[in-house]
């Protein structure tokens, strides 16, 4: 079964459903919906079955296939996974399903003087991003990858731009260019690598395995890593390259909202893992100093940026922010824990913020409004609702028992004996993380209700009651009782939305208590990146010997 | 080591203790109103059978040699030098807390069952209420920091549930946030501490650290101490971390009994007594230890004098009596004992202290002023009765539980010697007065005098299922005391925990203790005769009052310096950022973006349209290269 | 016999040219007076040619010429075309492709 091209599977499969679902006539334009779901969950089984292919104790790279592309230039199809990238595959393959049920009864935005767009191209945009977004983790050739990087950018700058909210058009463009300001550097120091791979090779070369091998001289080091830092720094993001992905975050349509924030902005942390830190390994110990300092800031910063929104899904970009922080921290502390939670941390954040996005997009949608201002009181008519809500906010502040937990106290916990004060500083976030968590919950599910969804009904209809008299003359309505106003009929959770949150709840609950599996997939891969950094992959030697250290 | 005989028998599924709550929250909260009609009694039978195991447990505990029990469930985390197994640790100590947890635990159950009769969330209490047992079970029997860790953030969460239960009042919703927070500040010392540990020993294990830690360097050890101090006051409310505490009353009345008075907020005594090894090493942070209680029983004190609220003079009773415990934990190995004996002692009468005012409200509609209380003690008999005895075991009347074990923590400060014993000893007998005074005062406004109820209530007494309860607790208040220092001594069970209790040369002889610590007492409960009992209790409180009893009023300005020093400045960092966001970073990039397109829209003014001037500038262009080329050439 | 003369003659025809296509508002006169800058250009490329001795100057010329014809129908169409419409022949009169 291994000989199975997956990955390629994994690539061809959803761009073909986009094709077939770009292509649906009108009058069949019904059939899309099904169809993206079909091909996603076809894309979840594949990289289920990747994932039992994948030997966590043999190669690092599994699951090759390499076609030669441009052979003038060594560039090859090179596709290959690691422990880490197969666990973003499994990401992408869950969070996909996931985003096509939460969209299913996504409504394009009105268009002044045109009709609203069709919801067909909506679909095949997702596939062809979930396409991509394979192809970005799986390439193994850096040159491939720079092609994804930047390729990923157009489904969603149409995701954004023709499906998101009132201000979509400003967010789109500022995520494109944004973006692909980063990827344009990058691309000078793709290009840098195969100039210095040619002289040093005598042949160009793009294969990462090879450009791992190469001896670069710390100068040149430092500009090709800055060039591919930046770049990374912009799709994580770090502070201070931070501020398109609440406007994104926040125009997008709850769909892209989740994989802008689960799954491509983890390309950004990915990158650094994979090529960051073993291409450039003199670079990254001497620029890690600056790189730390900017994660600390991005965790306090972020966060206490976040408490201050009054928007809900800018709220939760925001605290995406700060996560990534958390994550960076984890990367260039170079101990094996940190970066393995670091990996767990992309893992678990996809799934956690992925549902807390999902369920506000749930609020929103039964209010009409992304103002936490608006609501109020919501506990009591949505039971389920505020519960799946109040468990996505727990996720995200890292409470025991749910997924980031794991993640955070491993980064935290495997940063500390190498940078202790960054550390310190890093979990006084836990507790501004459990302010936003908590000021945003009670405002929309405490208390008494208030804001749009307790108004009564836009039309007051008055029903005609038999019994009572004709309610006509100013006078008689001041006399009798106030009625109580009617207000909305707010749903709980449908069938459809219980379907969707379902799957991230169990996970959420179940990487909480036992993230064992997972850790073991990543655990090779990191210790492979951390030794190619120079650092000693075997974890905390303690300070004090233990038993045998005392022979002398 | 005896830990790590094999395990057999009903030890190996110890583990079901905790599971048996976690799965009757679980169904409750999936099962939904499907599970309306039978989910209490679900609730409570998790929760009487896990008390049924702990205490099979514990007798198979004391019949194994070196009465301690280890056991690996399964590996939790394990990468790098990080190996972090879920397992629970069964000794004698957290034995005790077991059965303190799932006995209690239980009677709150049965009792909630008579007081949340009548609320339609009655389904998601009862589901918070085993989570909050199964979080606490974990905390107390987990074998490593990190198990303790997680328990540690469940109570707090399922506190937070619990408290923000009635969560369409503000007041309550804020409370509920507010004790999260204060706790996580605590918890970031508790995870600090734990790091530490790591990064200088290599493990978060009980066993591992107390290994080694006589290795660490002092500074290291104090920091951990310390650290480990600012994680205990978070929990147990003590100073500075002491504000949440009395909000929390905000929850029903069985939470205050359970979570805020006879379990989790002993959390923080829990952490210290186990961590002992620690301390032993640290005298700096046992003496931080020592000032935190001593300086909180008499905030606790001071403040519960002034309240009205019967349930707010309660809480600040707790926060009192756990600096008590603190205090004795922190004298070191003469006081853990009396410390842990002091904690079961106050978690029998403080829960029957918290059940009686809540039958009290059950009868008054919900009031909980006890200006509008009065005469009460001839329409709730059992009530009183039960509450009269907790009462008197409070204040340490002699030969109930508090006089013993109270008794014995103020010996130990005493012995301790010295100006620093005198002082202790000086705080803790002066702190009795003042219990005396404030409960008496509570006794005295609720049970006896004139009636002063808001007119249309009539009080009645509380149906069975929580009288019950009450009644169990009051035997308890009265005969734990003389149980655990004289029948069954818990110092010798614990001498495995914590060594052989080391005989004290005795500063005071504690016959004189007794009588002294009596006679205050005594002088409490007449001034509060003096000045409550003798005349008419107004039924608003006076405004013209000293300033002292203004400022205890106010809670001693807790809540006044938490705004001024970390609210405000907090709100105003937060204004700040957010328009530092939005009009410098994101300023600069808009900027950037408005520079750009201006500075082209300009450039564009240069395309006239006349071809002439084109072609002007292709002839100075053609000019200047060949004017290069020449210059190039001829140099 | 020096080819400073023709290349001084080839000169000025240039600078005339280009003066005049700087100047002049009819376009027929601006066409024509790029028509006599290229001829200058010729001028100049036969009298290398013939200096030197080879035939590639003059070759080049041709192809001047050819080139010449192409654009004077193509320019010529333009300029009518352009007449047609505005009613002039100005080129001051055609600056609608601006900023």
């Amino acid at each position: 079964m291994a000989d199975f091209p997956f990955l390629l599977a994994m690539i061809v499969v959803p761009a073909l459903g986009a094709a077939v679902v770009a292509a649906l006539p009108t009058a069949r334009a019904a059939l899309a919906r099904p169809l993206a779901l079909a091909v996603s969950l076809l894309v979840l089984l594949l990289a289920v079955l990747a994932t039992v292919a994948f030997d966590t104790g043999g190669d690092r790279f599994q699951l090759t296939t390499s076609v030669a592309w441009i052979p003038d230039f060594g560039v090859d199809f090179a596709l290959g996974v690691d422990g880490i990238a197969l666990s973003m595959l499994l990401l992408i393959g869950v969070l996909v399903p996931v985003v096509v049920g939460a969209s299913w009864h996504e409504t394009p935005p009105p268009r002044p003087g045109r009709g609203p767009r069709s919801m067909t191209a909506f679909w095949a945009w997702l596939l062809l991003l979930e396409s991509l977004m394979v192809g970005v983790f799986a390439a193994t050739d850096v040159f491939l990858f720079y092609v994804f990087f930047e390729a990923m950018l157009v489904p969603m700058y149409f995701l954004i731009g023709s499906f998101g909210g009132p201000n979509r058009q400003y967010a789109a463009v500022k995520f494109f260019l944004y973006s692909l300001l980063g990827g344009l550097v990058m691309l000078a120091s793709v290009i840098g690598l195969y100039v210095v791979s040619n002289s040093s090779l005598g042949e160009g070369t793009f294969a990462f395995d090879a450009l791992r091998q190469l001896e670069i001289d710390p100068n040149v080091q430092k500009l090709l890593f800055l060039g591919f830092f930046v770049a990374f720094a912009i799709k994580a993001p770090l502070v201070p390259f931070h501020t398109w992905l609440p406007d994104s975050g926040a125009e997008a349509p709850i769909g892209a909202s989740v994989l802008l924030v689960g799954v491509l902005d983890k390309v950004g942390t990915f990158g650094f893992l994979r090529y960051c830190l073993p291409l450039f390994p003199d670079a990254s110990r001497d620029l890690a100093p600056w790189v730390l300092a900017l994660a600390v800031v991005g965790v306090l910063y972020a966060a206490l940026v976040a408490v201050g929104q009054d928007d809900m899904k800018r709220l939760v970009s925001y605290t995406s922010v700060a996560h990534f922080g958390f994550i960076a921290l984890g990367i260039f502390a170079f101990t094996t824990e940190a970066a393995t939670g670091a990996v767990l941390y992309m893992v678990n954040h996809g799934i956690a913020t992925g549902l807390l996005f999902v369920v506000v997009g749930m609020v929103i949608a039964r209010s009409g409004s992304r103002r936490i201002s608006d609501h109020g009181g919501l506990a009591t008519r949505v039971p389920l609702l505020a519960g799946v809500f109040l468990l996505a906010g727990l996720a995200s502040l890292a409470l025991p028992g749910t997924n980031s937990f794991v993640s955070e106290f491993l980064v935290l916990i495997g940063s500390f004996p190498e940078r202790p004060v960054h550390t310190v500083l890093a979990t006084v976030g836990i507790v501004l993380a459990a302010l936003y968590v908590l000021l945003m919950y009670q405002r929309v599910m405490h208390g008494p209700a208030r804001g749009v969804l307790a108004e009564p009904e836009p039309e007051p209809d008055p029903v005609p009651d038999h019994a009572g008299p004709p309610d006509g003359g100013g006078a008689t309505a001041v006399l009798t009782a106030p009625t109580p106003p009617r207000t909305r009929a707010v749903p709980d959770l449908s069938r459809r939305e219980i379907a969707v949150v379902s799957p991230l709840v169990a996970l959420v609950l179940l990487l909480g208590v036992y993230p064992q599996p997972l850790i073991d997939l990543v655990t090779p891969a990191v210790e492979a990146t951390i030794s190619d950094v120079g650092a000693d992959p075997g974890g905390n030697t303690p300070q004090v010997g233990g038993t045998e250290g005392g022979t002398d | 080591m005896p830990a790590s005989l094999p395990v057999d028998g009903l030890l190996s599924v110890a583990w079901l203790v905790i599971v048996l709550p976690l799965a009757g929250a679980a169904v409750l909260l999936l099962g939904g109103r499907r599970t309306d009609r039978w989910g209490h009694l679900l609730a409570t039978g998790t929760v009487v059978a896990a008390f049924v195991l702990a205490v099979a447990c514990t007798l198979q505990l004391s019949d194994r040699p070196g009465h301690a029990a280890s056991v690996d469930l399964f590996t939790f985390i394990r990468t790098g030098g990080l190996d972090v197994s879920a397992g629970l640790l069964i000794d004698p100590l957290s034995a005790v807390f077991m059965l303190l947890i799932t006995g209690v635990g239980a009677l709150i159950h049965v009792y909630s069952i008579g007081y949340m009769a009548h609320d339609p969330g009655r389904r998601r209490f009862f589901a918070y209420l085993n989570l909050f047992v199964a979080a606490m079970l974990l905390l107390v029997l987990g074998n490593s920091y990190v198990a303790l860790y997680v328990g540690w953030e469940g109570v707090g969460l399922a506190s937070y549930l619990l408290i923000a239960f009635w969560y369409t009042r503000p007041a309550a919703a804020t409370a509920a946030k507010k004790a999260f927070l204060m706790n996580r500040v605590g918890d970031v010392g508790l995870a600090l501490a734990i790091f530490l540990m790591f990064a200088q020993l290599g493990t978060t294990s009980y066993a591992g650290v107390f290994g080694e830690v006589g290795l660490l360097a002092g500074g290291t050890v104090t920091a951990i101490g310390l650290l480990l101090l600012l994680g205990a006051c978070g929990k147990s409310g003590q100073f500075p971390l002491q504000a949440w505490l009395p909000d929390a009353m905000e929850g029903p009345t069985p939470v205050s009994a359970l979570i805020h008075a006879a379990t989790m907020v002993t959390a923080g005594v829990y952490l210290i007594a186990r961590s002992a090894p620690v301390y032993d090493e640290t005298p700096t942070a046992r003496t931080v230890v020592l000032a935190v209680g001593a300086v909180t029983l008499l905030i606790g004190a001071v403040v519960g004098c002034a309240y009205d609220d019967i349930k707010k003079v309660l809480a600040y009773s707790t926060v009192s009596q756990i600096g008590y415990m603190f205090l004795a934990v922190g004298l070191g190995p003469v006081g853990y004992a009396a410390g842990i004996a002091h904690l079961l002692t106050h978690g029998f009468f403080k829960a029957g202290l918290f059940l009686g005012a809540g039958s009290v409200m059950h009868a008054m509609d919900d009031q909980v002023d006890m200006r509008r209380f009065g005469g009460l003690a001839k329409r709730l008999p059992v009530t009183f009765v039960t509450f009269g005895l907790g009462y008197l075991a409070l204040i340490g009347f002699p030969f109930l539980s508090g006089y013993w074990t109270k008794d014995a923590i103020i010996e130990a400060a005493l012995d301790r010697g010295g100006w620093s014993g005198w002082v202790l000893g000086g705080v803790a007998v002066l702190g009795a007065g003042l219990t005396a005074f404030y409960m008496t005062r509570l006794m005295l406004m609720t049970f006896f005098g004139k009636a002063r109820w808001t007119p249309g209530v009539s009080p009645h007494e509380s149906p069975p299922t929580m009288t019950a309860p009450m009644v169990v607790l009051a035997v308890g208040s009265v005969a734990a005391g003389f149980l655990l220092v004289q029948v069954f001594p818990l110092a010798e069970w614990l001498e495995p925990v914590f060594g052989e209790p080391a005989e004290a040369a005795h500063v005071v002889a504690p016959a004189v203790v007794g009588v002294v610590v009596t006679a205050v007492m005594a002088v409490g409960v007449l001034a509060a005769w003096l000045f409550v009992g003798r005349r008419e209790v107004p039924t608003t409180a006076p405004a013209r009052v000293s300033p002292v009893v203004t400022a205890a009023r106010r809670a001693l300005y807790a809540d006044t310096v938490n705004e001024a020093l970390v609210m405000r400045p907090g709100i105003w960092l937060t204004r700040a950022l957010v328009w530092l966001d939005n009009r410098g970073v994101d300023g600069v990039v808009n900027g950037a973006a408005a520079a750009l397109g201006g500075s082209s829209s300009r450039l564009g003014r240069a395309q006239t349209g006349f071809v002439r001037s084109y072609a002007l500038g292709m002839l100075g262009g053609a000019v200047l290269v060949a004017g290069a080329l020449v210059a190039v050439t001829t140099a | 016999m020096t080819i400073t003369n023709y290349l001084v003659l080839a000169a000025i025809l240039f600078t005339i040219g280009a003066v005049g296509v700087l100047v002049r508002r009819n376009a027929i006169v601006v066409f024509m007076c790029i028509e006599l800058m290229l001829n200058s250009v010729n001028l100049t490329l036969i009298t290398f040619a013939r200096a030197s001795g080879t035939v590639d100057g003059q070759v080049i010329a041709l192809f001047v010429m050819v080139v010449a014809a192409a654009e004077v129908v193509v320019g010529l169409a333009i300029i009518m075309s352009i007449y047609r419409t505005r009613r002039s022949a100005s080129v001051d009169d055609v600056n609608l492709l601006k900023y």
